[in-house]
């Protein structure tokens, strides 16, 4: 079957790097990715079941990988070659269609007695991603046990199955696994209680489901006023709809949240003396700041608009990245990570989907053959107009031997 | 004997005319038998003697006594004088505020006053630097009065230094300086750059705070001046001469001092005097002058043009000096202007054209943001009328002003969050003030810029888009030629690339062969339509 295949080969990972960062999405050009004739994976087990993809989005995480920008943390929890691919809607083999839950959590692995986290059900937080009968592998797409998403077939476990509607569209629900992220994330915000102003930096993919999920009753976040940043026409437009009371573009937001929250500024936004305008460290701030980019300079705008006290959540993946935290310790300010989801995560986001019509986000497919300008297509979505786009596997097949 | 101004009807002789564009120039043809011009009056005859001048208005007041004889040892005495935003662009050294308060202050030294402080009426414009208050009243008042702590900006934030004076019967609240309300008498030393300045507003807007000025800067005010250059037609007028019957009622003593000056924006001589001659009487020498300018314009950076045409001062010539009571001083002094500024013009518009220079009122020594941009246009050009605006209701403007989405960031903080966070909600004044006005007013950050560093006061932006207000409803479009796209749109205006292209746009609006007349402005001119 044909398959992309990310496979360990540290010249060309060397070489995507380069190319990443002159121009983004081209690393799959010139990197350690490619388009093969594989086998399919082999079940491992008797709870497993091959999943015929027919549509797999492309994820931040993938671009950074496929950059050369992901961080050497993830080398033990990968392993090579892996297919690609963790959004994934596909067909099982009795005809359903059924949305892949990727985590690969002990009970995929064949480990028991499951470990804590697993156990409370908190299967993201899994601590034996690495361990067990499968290869490492945080998700499935980044395993080489499993296959992913990026292929004509996959495997996968009885539990990271959850059955599609017949009413939801495909392209519906290949936005199921991203916004499950946004609800965890949002789920989370609803711990909290009620807040006022919470600002979202990014209105990405990531950014746009998050501010759908906060506003969705099932996150039971209650957020009064959400600004969120966006840098290209569509994003605004989109998060307005989703339900952000203000999109500004990210170097306003810094003055939006001062107008707001009646903050002073200190220092010139370059560290020198007193501010004589409106740029720079925030004196107050709001108390939550959702970062969905996790860039350096995403992070850092999050501790220069977040209140004293207040937290950073921090929903888009970030990588290796400098930043100086004398804010953080001075105004006892929180970066919090917020990763994947759990099974029930996933099943609100099959309703904020649904709600919030979220596969109109859907804004290219491409077939596997033409994955490097898909992939820069995801790479410059926002400029370009886009939000998520994702590989159509629905003209694919398994070769005969396989199917037999 | 200066030639007045006056309306060239365009002809198929008639040069390209110049149009400013900020920091730059257009020739720009207009097109033949629909076009005017109204072409500034030249500069009227400066006083031959003007300390002369100075020294008789203070020793012949209108109806007050001779200076001399109100001040008195252990007096309070309190001279008040015009901030940065007069003149534009600023005089040459001296400046006319120097020269008339050194004379004051001969005459308080004189009578064996010894208590006077000076301040600059600031209204909610930002503090002036010590070389900009050097500038004004000279280096001898500073290093006299400002060491000490005598020689100040006014604060319209500081609790402890206002007074409130009353309300007049319109409920509108006075509240002023109270140094000076508290004064034994008030002196005031202007300059009448146009018709709109000085009077009452001297002390009641110069001197005033926020709670104050708020009652005549709303958009109410302003849709209801025309125009605010026409004292008897303005209620921004009306609501000032009020509150300065408040004043006088709480036993304030002002001496008002005012001073007109001539046209001479651009001088006799050098590189920029061509800019006030008339196109056909250009020599060879202006025309090479001129594209010279041009050329080298082009090459250097924005930063560079903007320091060398905001490192300009004019050469203006004094031409009144009135003392005394505040009206009757006043009304000589509009009369002084108008006798300057006033063209009679035949009729209205379909189209008005305008090319914006590189300097309004509140970018001196700084940045002509988009806000300023509109503020100059629809604001005070557009209102420079006697009668009825120059353009017809329904009609269009255009502007010619490169309108760059750039702001400076000591100066104009709140501008730059009017500009990211009000314009982008709605451009409708009404909308703006109801909605967005007591956010920015009230922000402790914008009221300590404003106090303590040389930041315009919190609400000051929101005054630039009311001062357009009569023109945004009086209007049928808005067009700037050479304009930033975005910063354009975002005023809620239409860009074109060119005078032809912005002529075509506004047929959509006015039709065909539409009527066009250019107001010819700097230098100076104020049309009296008829």
């Amino acid at each position: 079957m044909k398959a992309l295949r990310f496979e360990r080969k540290a010249a060309k990972y060397a070489m995507a790097a380069v190319a990443g960062r002159l121009r983004a999405g081209s690393g799959a050009s010139v990197g350690p990715l490619s388009l093969r004739d594989v086998d399919e994976p082999e079940l491992p087990g008797d709870d497993w079941v091959r999943l015929q993809p027919r549509l797999a989005g492309i994820c931040g995480s993938d671009l950074a990988t496929i950059d050369g920008h992901s961080s050497r943390y993830f080398e033990p929890i990968v392993s090579f070659p892996f297919t690609p691919g963790h959004e994934v809607v596909g067909d099982l083999d009795d005809g359903s269609r059924a949305v892949l839950i990727p985590v690969l959590s002990c009970v995929t692995r064949g480990i028991s007695p499951v470990c804590p986290a697993c156990e409370a059900g908190r299967t993201n937080h899994c601590g034996r991603i690495a361990f067990g009968h499968l290869e490492p592998g945080l998700q499935s797409g980044y395993c080489e046990s499993t296959g992913g998403g990026w292929s004509a077939s996959m495997v996968a476990h009885s539990s990271q199955l959850l059955a599609v509607p017949e009413a939801m569209s495909d392209e519906a629900a290949v936005m199921v696994e991203p916004t499950a992220c946004a609800v965890h994330a949002a789920r989370r915000v609803g711990s909290y209680g009620a807040l006022g102003t919470v600002a979202v930096i990014g209105t990405g993919t990531l950014g746009l489901l998050t501010i759908a999920a906060l506003r969705h009753p099932t996150s039971g976040a209650t957020v009064g006023q959400i600004v969120a940043t966006g840098k290209y026409p569509h994003q605004k437009s989109l998060a307005t709809s989703l339900g952000a009371d203000r999109v500004v573009s990210p170097s306003e937001l810094g003055r939006v949240v001062r107008s707001l929250t009646g903050a002073w500024v200190l220092g010139d936004g370059a560290g020198h003396g007193p501010a004589t305008g409106s740029d720079g460290q925030l004196t107050d701030g709001v108390d939550l700041v959702i970062d969905c980019v996790g860039t350096e300079a995403s992070l850092t705008q999050a501790l220069q608009v977040v209140a004293p006290g207040g937290e950073v959540l921090v929903v888009g993946m970030p990588g290796h990245t400098s930043l100086d935290l004398t804010t953080l310790w001075h105004r006892e300010t929180a970066i919090r990570g917020c990763y994947a989801y759990t099974r029930s995560d996933f099943e609100a986001a099959l309703s904020v989907v649904t709600d919030a019509d979220l596969g109109r986000l859907v804004s290219a497919t491409y077939p596997l053959a033409r994955y490097t300008e898909a992939i820069e297509h995801a790479a410059s979505a926002g400029p370009r107009g886009a939000v998520k786009v994702a590989f159509d596997l629905r003209n694919s097949s398994r070769s005969s031997k396989d199917r037999s | 004997m200066p030639r007045p101004g006056f309306v060239l009807d365009v002809d198929k002789s008639t040069p390209p005319i110049l149009f400013h564009h900020g920091e730059g120039f257009r020739l720009e043809k207009l097109p033949a038998g629909r076009s005017r011009v109204i072409y500034p009056g030249e500069p009227l005859d400066a006083l031959d003697d003007v300390e002369a001048e100075i020294q008789d208005a203070l020793l012949n007041p209108l109806e007050m006594d001779p200076l001399p004889s109100l001040l008195k040892p252990g007096m309070k005495l309190t001279i008040a004088f015009d901030d940065i935003s007069l003149p534009l662009p600023p005089m040459k050294r001296p400046d006319i505020r120097q020269r008339v308060i050194e004379q004051v202050l001969d005459m308080a030294a004189a009578a064996g006053v010894d208590d006077v402080h000076l301040i600059a009426a600031l209204a909610l414009h930002r503090r002036m630097t010590e070389s900009e208050l050097r500038e004004a009243v000279g280096d001898r008042v500073y290093d006299a009065f400002a060491p000490s702590g005598a020689l100040y900006n006014h604060d319209a934030e500081d609790p402890d230094n206002l007074a409130f004076l009353g309300t007049t019967k319109h409920g509108e609240e006075v509240e002023i300086n109270k140094r000076a309300a508290e004064s034994d008498l008030l002196v005031y030393v202007n300059i009448n750059i146009v018709s709109m300045d000085g009077g009452h507003k001297s002390t009641a807007t110069g001197l005033a705070s926020y709670r104050s000025i708020k009652h005549h800067h709303n958009v109410h005010t302003m849709q209801h001046s025309k125009s605010f250059m026409d004292r008897h037609n303005s209620e921004l007028h009306h609501s000032n001469w009020r509150m300065g019957a408040v004043i006088k009622d709480a036993g304030v003593k002002v001496f008002q001092i005012e001073t007109t000056i001539n046209t001479d924006t651009f001088g006799q001589d050098g590189p920029m005097s061509v800019l006030a001659k008339r196109e056909w009487e250009w020599t060879t020498r202006d025309r090479v002058s001129f594209i010279g300018m041009q050329q080298g314009l082009k090459r250097l950076s924005g930063s560079t043009r903007r320091k060398i045409f905001q490192n300009h001062r004019a050469p203006y010539g004094v031409t009144s000096v009135t003392a005394g009571a505040i009206e009757p001083v006043h009304d000589r002094t509009l009369q002084h202007c108008f006798d300057q500024h006033i063209v009679e013009v035949e009729g209205q518009t379909d189209i008005l054209t305008m090319g914006l220079p590189y300097i309004c009122p509140y970018n001196v020594n700084s940045v002509m943001n988009p806000i300023l941009v509109m503020c100059l246009g629809l604001g005070y050009f557009f209102n420079m009328y006697r009668g009825k605006p120059l353009v017809r209701e329904g009609g269009v403007l255009i502007m010619t002003h490169p309108t760059p989405w750039e702001f400076h960031p000591v100066h104009h903080p709140s501008y730059i969050d009017f500009f990211e966070q009000v314009l982008a909600d709605s451009t409708d004044p009404k909308v703006i003030e109801e909605k967005w006005e007591k956010q920015f007013a009230e922000d402790e950050w914008y009221r300590h810029l404003y106090r303590t560093s040389y930041a315009y006061h919190g609400v000051h932006p929101f005054y630039m888009w009311y001062w357009g207000s009569h023109a945004l409803q009086h209007l049928g479009r808005v067009i700037i030629v050479g304009g930033d796209d975005r910063a354009v749109k975002r005023l809620g205006f239409k860009s074109a690339s060119t005078l032809q292209d912005a002529l075509e746009m506004a047929e959509d609006v006015v039709g065909p062969d539409a009527t066009i007349t250019h107001y010819k402005n700097p230098p100076l001119v104020m049309a009296d339509v008829k």
